[in-house]
């Protein structure tokens, strides 16, 4: 409607349009306005810490520990060389990798039938049920750090990847079955029964039919679990020791004899970012509407 | 084939859905669900397609009970007035879906799916998702998919009331037509008596979950068996008008008294109520035996070449339909004429009584 009514006008005074565009685009470039000001300032709080550890993670130990410097006067690699090159640091990547992704797995793959349970059929407490699903999260992990330690140990799971997987499975289960649930009410229940008329099973309508619709959700509810189980310390510090040890767990240990190892800390961190960061990236599109849980 | 309801109901938390129902559906015939929101047309065709269970009585499919049995077992079909298409398949897909299921050759879903999509005019958009079509092309994939499936029974739930006009009636003539080969049992709900008069058929007119009165569409048109029936098949709705036969004249509300005319004469001493439907409502005299009412304008609708007129008669509101643009003021006072030969009489309970003359002169 708007462009209809305008150009008749424009095309009366010409002179008048081409003139005004470039005046207006050189005053905004060279003046900045609030809104841009307060961009920087913002992406400058938010950078500093991470543009600080990437800086520490390429300086030598000697220049970290010396003074203060913007950025690396004599620029290494060595820290990130010996992550990358000694077990006791690149396992802490393995170990973490695993039991996030067993965890990762293992809550969407409980939380799929359970919100599914909850978006479609009515049953007696349905509605307290699913609130009390995040009681749990409601808790400090610390709470249940103890009960976990003493049960993990004595059934023997004690420093067992599965073991921090499924205390994570406590936190992670009822978050994902909150976000699912929320996107799959936005499916219409006609759905469902077309693919019955049709004369889809349950389990082929739901992996064929179901899953594909919901497919951003299980991507935002899988990737909160992933971030919930990567972050996570206390848990996975208690319940491992060498052979499931994660590498939030080895960064907050290393003391060596000639006290902290600044720069292959600092080149850790940067390392730990880097995963969530990538995965950040692959669900960015539909972040907002997870941190909605689906309920836009 | 047949399709038998045997005292089919459903209750649900206390309510009831759908009363005590007995019906049977002919293969190859046209079924008219009509009623208006909330009468139970869903709730009656969820049961004939298994995917709600009776609270009492059997489904019979060709006499064999039914009742328990899966939908993915029964050969139904069904449409529903959203557009239900499985959004992350293809056009194709979607048509073929029900056909890939039941473990059909492949040669065999791809001459099935070309011939259903060019019926439906959707042979351009058979690689597109079905969400990039628009609303018309939608409901035609869905109407393509329960095509294809052969299913002895096609259920179409108010298909077309999210269709612009246009569409609509374009879809409306083509359904039977395209139906009438496939030789199923099509049920077809809807809210529009006039939808229910185009399709033809036979008609089950629904009102708070009872079915009034199962028939052909026009038998139950020109017959209703009652003021439930007649109200549920005239769009606008039947204007009603109760009166009371004594002697030779009829006499109505606020003293009045004409002479009972025609069929009128030879009823029964007692009270009726009289029914006609909003197009036999005149505002010229056309015959010397027309009665006229003295009633205020309430509001007019023009739209286009009728006229509607509500009328305010007694604290009664009657609707007519005029041919014609008319200028009217609301609040004006206007003569309406009615002849007695349009006028249906009921009992003042409900059942018909008489039907109206000109219908037994048809």
């Amino acid at each position: 409607m708007s462009d209809v009514t305008s150009a008749p006008g424009a095309a009366s005074i010409p002179g008048d349009v081409s003139a005004a565009e470039p005046q207006a685009r050189t005053r905004r470039r060279f003046r900045p306005n609030g809104s841009m000001i307060v961009m920087v300032l913002y992406l400058l709080f938010l950078m500093l810490p991470i543009y600080w550890l990437l800086n520490m993670s390429l300086k030598t130990n000697a220049e970290i520990l010396s003074g203060f410097s913007l950025w690396p006067r004599n620029l290494t690699l060595a820290n990130y060389e010996k992550i990358l090159s000694d077990p006791s640091w690149y396992m802490g990547y393995v170990n973490s990798i695993i039991y996030v992704t067993m965890n990762t797995v293992l809550s969407i793959v409980v939380a799929l039938p359970a919100a599914y349970a909850f978006s479609r059929y009515r049953f007696m407490g349905d509605k307290h049920l699913f609130f009390w699903l995040l009681t749990n999260r409601m808790a400090p992990p610390a709470v249940f750090a103890l009960p976990f330690f003493q049960l993990y140990s004595s059934v023997g799971l004690f420093d067992t990847h599965i073991a921090v997987a499924l205390a994570h499975t406590l936190f992670n289960v009822p978050l994902a079955v909150w976000i699912l649930e929320g996107f799959m009410r936005g499916v219409p229940r006609e759905i469902d029964e077309t693919a019955y008329i049709d004369g889809y099973s349950f389990p082929k309508f739901f992996v064929k039919i179901f899953m594909p619709l919901i497919a951003s959700g299980i991507g935002v509810a899988a990737f909160f679990c992933f971030m919930f189980s990567w972050v996570e310390l206390l848990l996975s510090r208690t319940l491992t020791s060498v052979d499931a040890k994660p590498i939030a767990a080895t960064m907050t240990r290393t003391v060596s004899a000639s006290g902290l190892d600044w720069g292959v800390l600092a080149a850790a961190g940067v390392l730990t970012i880097l995963p969530g960061a990538l995965v950040i990236w692959f669900v960015r599109n539909y972040i907002a509407k997870g941190f909605a849980l689906g309920r836009v | 084939m047949t399709l038998t309801l045997e005292g089919v109901s459903k209750r649900v938390e206390g309510q009831t859905h759908i009363h005590r129902t007995d019906l049977t559906l002919q293969n190859g015939t046209m079924n008219v669900l009509l009623g208006p929101t909330l009468s139970g047309k869903t709730s009656l065709m969820r049961l004939m397609a298994g995917l709600d269970a009776p609270t009492t009585g059997r489904i019979l499919w060709n006499g064999e009970d039914v009742t328990g049995v899966r939908v993915q077992d029964r050969k139904v079909a069904m449409v529903y007035q959203q557009f239900i298409n499985y959004p992350s398949m293809t056009v194709y897909d979607n048509i073929a879906s029900p056909m890939r299921i039941s473990g059909k050759s492949k040669s065999e879903i791809d001459a099935a799916v070309r011939k259903s999509a060019e019926m439906m005019k959707l042979t351009p958009f058979l690689d597109r998702k079905p969400l990039e079509l628009s609303g018309g092309q939608q409901q035609r994939c869905a109407l393509a998919r329960a095509l294809v499936k052969d299913a002895g029974l096609v259920l179409l739930d108010e298909p077309l009331a999210n269709l612009d006009y246009k569409l609509r009636e374009e879809l409306r003539a083509e359904i039977p037509k395209i139906f009438e080969e496939a030789g199923s049992i099509f049920v077809y709900a809807t809210t529009e008596p006039e939808e229910a008069l185009l399709l033809g058929g036979h008609v089950a007119t629904l009102w708070e979950g009872r079915v009034t009165q199962f028939g052909e569409t026009p038998q139950v048109y020109r017959h209703p068996v009652d003021a439930t029936t007649a109200r549920v098949f005239s769009d606008p709705p039947m204007n009603f008008l109760p009166f009371e036969k004594r002697g030779g004249s009829l006499h109505l509300d606020g003293g009045r008294e004409v002479p009972a005319a025609g069929a009128l004469g030879a009823l029964r001493d007692g009270r009726y109520m009289g029914g006609f439907r909003p197009n036999h409502m005149e505002l010229e005299r056309s015959g010397a035996g027309d009665i006229a009412f003295e009633t205020r304008l309430a509001v007019t609708e023009i739209t286009g070449s009728e006229t509607f007129v509500h009328l305010d008669h007694h604290g009664t509101r009657w609707v007519g339909l005029i041919h014609g643009v008319r200028n009217l003021r609301p609040g004006q006072a206007l003569t309406a004429y009615l002849d007695p030969a349009h006028v249906y009489v009921f009992a003042e309970d409900g059942p018909l009584v008489a039907p109206a003359a000109y219908v037994e002169a048809a």
